[in-house]
């Protein structure tokens, strides 16, 4: 395959999954924004520094108000990151790696872009929020289904894999970063309704807020809800699940090419510390280091993979 | 302004009927509910947008991506025309490459005073770079798109030869395909022939023409300018039907005298470049220094046998348009036999007696540059305004030798459907040759262009025209 595919591979599923992980960010910041009008700005403030783009977005505005963060997050061509942005650039390294690409999983990116194209042509209102936040959730669906109904189990699906969880592992953990105060355990007081809706918040911002309920019948404190979103193997969007994945995928290519990389020694250490961990260890030594060094790492083994596997030269 | 007497339509014929290719489709036809035929011509659009066959056009930020229009009426070709295209456009294809071989070569051509020694040494499409250089199995045109019109029952011209990089293949593919999708019963009810192996056939060709460094199967790539092209659709649906690599000039090296591509084990060497990038672009350090698209130091392994370029350098010279009306001169100097197909008659406005009638009957002719393409920088004579043909009086005075002039040919219609039913519109032909030492390879049917605006004779798809299904009748 070709390196340069192989990057656009990558690259496709990363946006991807972007977009998807900011209409749950968006999400999840509108349901506190209806419920709690005081706590609205706060909340609005953390979305887009979770989404990475504060410095982006004040430049443009001085407030952060729902109407302009949704623009922004959404539609807005200046932001790298707005969802339009990622759809168009998703879409465009698709076109550049088609031929990698089954006619189903090109055409449902296709759809993708265009569906959201019409949806996104327009500022849009709160009225319309969930509507188009639901659309953008299920168009990824869709190439997703199309990517597992359809494509090779080979270099090609390992790469978008990769792209996927790593982006993904990002995403989890700077709503983790961002939040982390919250799940301090000197700053909360159980019972505080303003905490519960914060805890809340979180676990809708990874779709898991049913799930955490399930699996811990009765007990919202801060602790279990990180410990949920950093060392749990069975949620989609732990940390320690995306791991598991990326090595995995690594895995397979180091047998498919025959040949063991850097990135291969950079990923094993990481997956390990996060199954060695246990949530209170992690609270001793402190969250909010914890979780920068988790960061930091992700975006270092981004960089080896791109580099090992030729994706530029 | 036109005579519309004149006009053949292929599907009705000078009487009114219904031609004899026609006779089943029309069976057919006339059990079809008109209002579903709109619906159906409705949901082809949805079709094409939804797998993305587009182009690009230049200039243009918004919309950047458009729809070729395309006609749900087929263009149907009995097999008899059909064997006597085939074997007019193989004649000419097979002299065509004679030629290119003589031109770089021995110049017998020249030597035997059957065509001039300026056309050739004053033109910028005779590479230099190119004379000695034999490409692998003695192959210039691997793929050759021939631009044929019609006007009567008998009456085929040839109208370009195309031997660069032809393109629109990948509309002839998908225009079968969505007919195939929409109109299942009718393929059951009409027998045509196939189109749908052009892409096998094209890697086999292109195998076929493999250079001597080549060990084993041959490594075919397609090299395209990149996603923002306007035919970037087709190099990748060329690319994944032949099951090879897609790549720009940024993947690819020069590593012991091969072209390597960067892949994500090392780079790995290519035989066959299949380039739709233009001579120019195709090496800095030999042609265009600027050139971002090609790679440097490939002439270098081409001309050491490192690699097969198709279609090669330097072909340029054969579709030139001072060129082409020297074709049937051509032919019968290559071939011993006259030319089978008709050139259409043109004046070059080089020659003195040829631009005083030119310029005489400026409203009779169509006047084309000789390096344009794309139907850019053309005069439709009996379509001017004044102030146009004013305009273009003053550019054949000044630069006669980069014009050559053809009357107004009254092209063949073919219906379309419109909102009010079937109305005649006119139409080009342009067939896909592939050649390799073992062969020549016609797919039968090709590219109908169409222009979709009553009377207009421009069928180019930069400038509003549409395609459509060509059928080739099975004996």
């Amino acid at each position: 395959m070709l390196g340069k595919t192989a990057g656009g591979l990558f690259w496709m599923f990363r946006y991807l999954e972007r977009s998807e992980n900011t209409a749950r960010l968006l999400d999840a910041g509108f349901r506190i924004a209806l419920t709690r009008s005081s706590a609205a700005e706060n909340e609005w403030a953390s979305v887009v520094a979770t989404a990475g783009v504060s410095r982006n977005y004040l430049e443009k505005y001085d407030q952060y108000v729902a109407r302009n963060v949704i623009d922004f997050l959404l539609r807005d061509r200046t932001n790298p990151s707005s969802v339009w942005s990622v759809i168009e650039a998703a879409r465009n390294n698709a076109r550049m790696v088609r031929t990698a690409l089954t006619r189903e999983v090109w055409e449902a990116t296709n759809e993708c872009y265009m569906t959201l194209r019409d949806l996104l042509s327009h500022p849009v209102s709160e009225r319309d929020l969930p509507d188009v936040l639901g659309s953008i959730r299920q168009q990824s669906a869709l190439v997703r289904g199309a990517l597992h109904g359809t494509m090779l189990r080979n270099d090609i699906f390992d790469f978008a894999r990769l792209g996927t969880f790593l982006e993904r592992a990002d995403n989890t953990a700077r709503i983790l970063d961002v939040k982390y105060y919250v799940l301090l355990p000197s700053a909360s007081f159980v019972g505080s309704s303003l905490d519960n809706v914060q805890w809340e918040s979180i676990l809708r911002s990874v779709s898991a807020q049913r799930a955490f309920r399930w699996l811990n019948p009765g007990e919202v404190n801060p602790m279990s809800i990180a410990e949920f979103l950093i060392l749990d193997r069975r949620l989609p969007r732990s940390l320690v699940f995306c791991y598991s994945k990326i090595v995995d995928n690594l895995g397979y290519l180091e047998e498919d090419y025959g040949l063991r990389l850097d990135c291969h020694d950079k990923a094993m250490p990481i997956l390990k510390r996060l199954k060695d961990a246990s949530i209170t260890t992690i609270f001793d030594h402190g969250l909010h280091e914890f979780i920068t060094t988790f960061i930091r790492d992700n975006i270092d083994l981004g960089a080896q993979i791109e580099q090992d596997y030729r994706f530029s030269g | 302004m036109e005579d519309s007497k004149q006009i053949f339509d292929e599907m009705h014929g000078e009487a009114g009927g219904v031609r004899y290719p026609y006779a089943e489709y029309q069976k057919w036809l006339e059990t079809e509910d008109p209002a579903r035929l709109r619906r159906k011509s409705t949901a082809s659009e949805a079709f094409f947008r939804r797998t993305g066959i587009t182009f690009n056009v230049y200039g243009r930020e918004e919309a950047a991506e458009r729809l070729i229009p395309f006609d749900i009426i087929p263009r149907v070709i009995s097999a008899r025309e059909w064997a006597r295209l085939e074997r007019g456009i193989e004649q000419r294809v097979r002299a065509i490459n004679a030629f290119l071989h003589d031109i770089y070569h021995r110049q017998e051509i020249l030597r035997a005073g059957r065509i001039p020694l300026d056309i050739i040494a004053n033109n910028a499409a005779f590479l230099p770079q190119m004379i000695g250089v034999s490409p692998p199995g003695n192959v210039y045109t691997h793929i050759v798109g021939t631009d044929l019109v019609r006007t009567g029952e008998d009456e085929f011209y040839v109208l370009e030869d195309n031997a660069r990089t032809p393109s629109g293949v990948s509309y002839m593919l998908e225009n079968r395909e969505t007919m195939l999708h929409m109109f299942p019963e009718l393929f059951a009810e009409v027998k045509v022939r196939t189109v749908s192996d052009y892409p096998k056939n094209l890697r086999r060709s292109l195998g076929e023409c493999a250079p001597e460094a080549c060990e084993g199967k041959p490594v075919i790539a397609v090299l395209t300018p990149g996603i923002y092209n306007s035919a970037y659709f087709e190099h990748s649906f060329l690319a994944d039907q032949m099951g090879a690599e897609l790549v720009e000039g940024h993947d690819l090296r020069v590593i012991n005298g091969r072209i390597a591509m960067r892949t994500t084990r090392g780079y790995d060497p290519i035989d066959v470049l299949y380039r739709r990038v233009d001579d120019d672009f195709l090496d800095p350090l030999t042609f265009n220094s600027q050139s971002q698209l090609g790679v440097a130091g490939i002439m270098d392994v081409y001309r050491a046998g490192g690699i097969t370029i198709a279609n090669a350098p330097g072909t340029g010279i054969a579709d030139d348009k001072a060129i082409y009306s020297y074709i049937p001169e051509i032919v019968e100097f290559y071939t011993g036999e006259k030319a089978m197909l008709k050139n259409v008659p043109t004046w070059r406005c080089a020659e003195p007696e040829s631009l005083a009638y030119v310029l005489d009957n400026l409203t009779e002719l169509v006047v084309k540059e000789v390096h344009g393409s794309g139907g850019y920088g053309m005069l439709v004579g009996p379509a001017a305004s004044k102030k146009e043909l004013a305009a273009f009086r003053a550019k054949l005075k000044a630069r006669p030798g980069n014009y050559i002039a053809q009357p107004t040919l009254a092209l063949s219609t073919v219906p379309i459907l419109t909102k009010k039913g079937l109305a005649p519109r006119h139409v080009d032909l342009r067939p896909f040759v592939l050649v390799s030492p073992r062969q020549v390879n016609i797919t039968p049917g090709g590219l109908t262009r169409v222009a979709l605006k009553a009377g207009s004779l421009v069928v180019n798809s930069s400038q509003g025209g549409g395609t459509k299904d060509t059928w080739v009748l099975e004996e």
